[in-house]
């Protein structure tokens, strides 16, 4: 069978750099809160460990309330890191490569000790002030992309499909209209 | 909690570890990757979410037909099921404008600092301050309720 040339051409256009690094990290992703699922019957979210954290800090009601998962919600946050930059000195570094794994040209590479890092291009005060909107948001909301977007769609939860359907919609104008501002990187 | 299972800990930490990876292999660490699926100039994006809600979408599905309580904690096997109101609306906006304008999340924020991205530490402050903000405003508001409560 010969392939269709205009799905050719609209796979390379909307998709440039593949799908399988995303099926692939997707997959990862689900397996590993199906992990902790299995053991622990934890659904588990990355943004509550925003709150949680906080209650080592402040007595505020509202992150006192998660005293007693805010360890385990560091252990998770620190596997998250870790596991991150294991794939760091793995794919990214080239020390394992795979038809499975696009590279890609975003942001900027350095090496330290033999790893490859990489660092984004994106202005601080984008990260700044999308990260407080972030965490008020997730916070008010009642979840994240993990969350609700995880482990909610994966409930088929109508509170959670609604949730993304929201963020996804307004993520989608606000980027536009940024970058219509010409707002770049 | 002080009689948790003695691999509950060892347990959360390797579900994360395979998280980070697969967000790191899945490129939404980089929020640039974000941006561009926002931008409809890459649209892998949603095999990442969706990939992950299926897969989990599964053992949420089978594991409470196999098993009534979880082993490490005695937990029963739930979906994750949150009450709707409009806070998820309200919240879900905000959410969107801050991931739209940065193209970081939680998760992939903590996983992009172990790729190497020391700039991201701005969106983690952003995110600490946010979360701290609506956290002391919505305290001092539950405060100030049940205190006119008991004064009825």
């Amino acid at each position: 069978m010969v392939p269709d040339p205009v799905l050719l051409q609209a796979a390379a256009d909307f998709f440039p750099n593949g799908i399988s690094r995303y099926a692939v990290g997707g997959l990862l992703v689900g397996l590993g809160t199906v992990l902790i699922y299995v053991g622990t019957g934890i659904p588990a979210g990355a943004s509550t460990f925003l709150e949680s954290t906080l209650s080592y800090v402040s007595d505020q009601s509202r992150f006192q309330q998660y005293v007693a998962s805010r360890d385990w919600r560091v252990l998770f946050t620190a596997g998250i890191i870790l596991g991150a930059l294991a794939f760091a000195a793995t794919f990214q570094s080239g020390l394992i490569t795979s038809p499975l794994y696009e590279p890609g040209t975003t942001g900027q590479l350095y090496e330290v000790a033999g790893v490859t890092l990489w660092t984004t291009d994106i202005q601080p005060w984008r990260l700044f002030l999308g990260g407080i909107l972030v965490g008020i948001g997730t916070r008010v909301g009642k979840g994240c992309t993990s969350g609700h977007g995880v482990c909610g769609v994966g409930s088929a939860s109508k509170t959670s499909l609604v949730g993304v359907l929201t963020f996804l919609t307004v993520a989608i104008g606000t980027a536009q209209v940024v970058a219509a501002l010409g707002v770049s990187p | 909690m002080s009689n948790r299972h003695p691999l509950f800990k060892p347990l959360i930490f390797v579900g994360g570890l395979v998280f980070g990876f697969g967000l790191g292999f899945s490129h939404m660490a980089r929020p640039e990757v974000v941006v561009n699926f926002l931008l409809f100039e890459d649209l892998g994006l949603p095999f990442v979410m969706f990939g992950a809600a299926i897969v989990s979408g599964i053992a949420f599905a089978l594991l409470p037909r196999i098993r009534e309580t979880a082993p490490l904690t005695g937990n029963r096997y739930e979906r994750r099921l949150k009450p709707f109101d409009r806070n998820v609306l309200i919240g879900g906006a905000i959410f969107g404008v801050g991931w739209g304008l940065s193209g970081i999340c939680p998760g992939a924020a903590y996983a992009s600092l172990g790729v190497g991205n020391i700039t991201i530490l701005w969106a983690l402050a952003g995110m600490f301050l946010g979360a701290y903000a609506q956290g002391y405003w919505r305290s001092s508001r539950a405060e100030r309720d049940s205190t006119a409560v008991n004064a009825d």
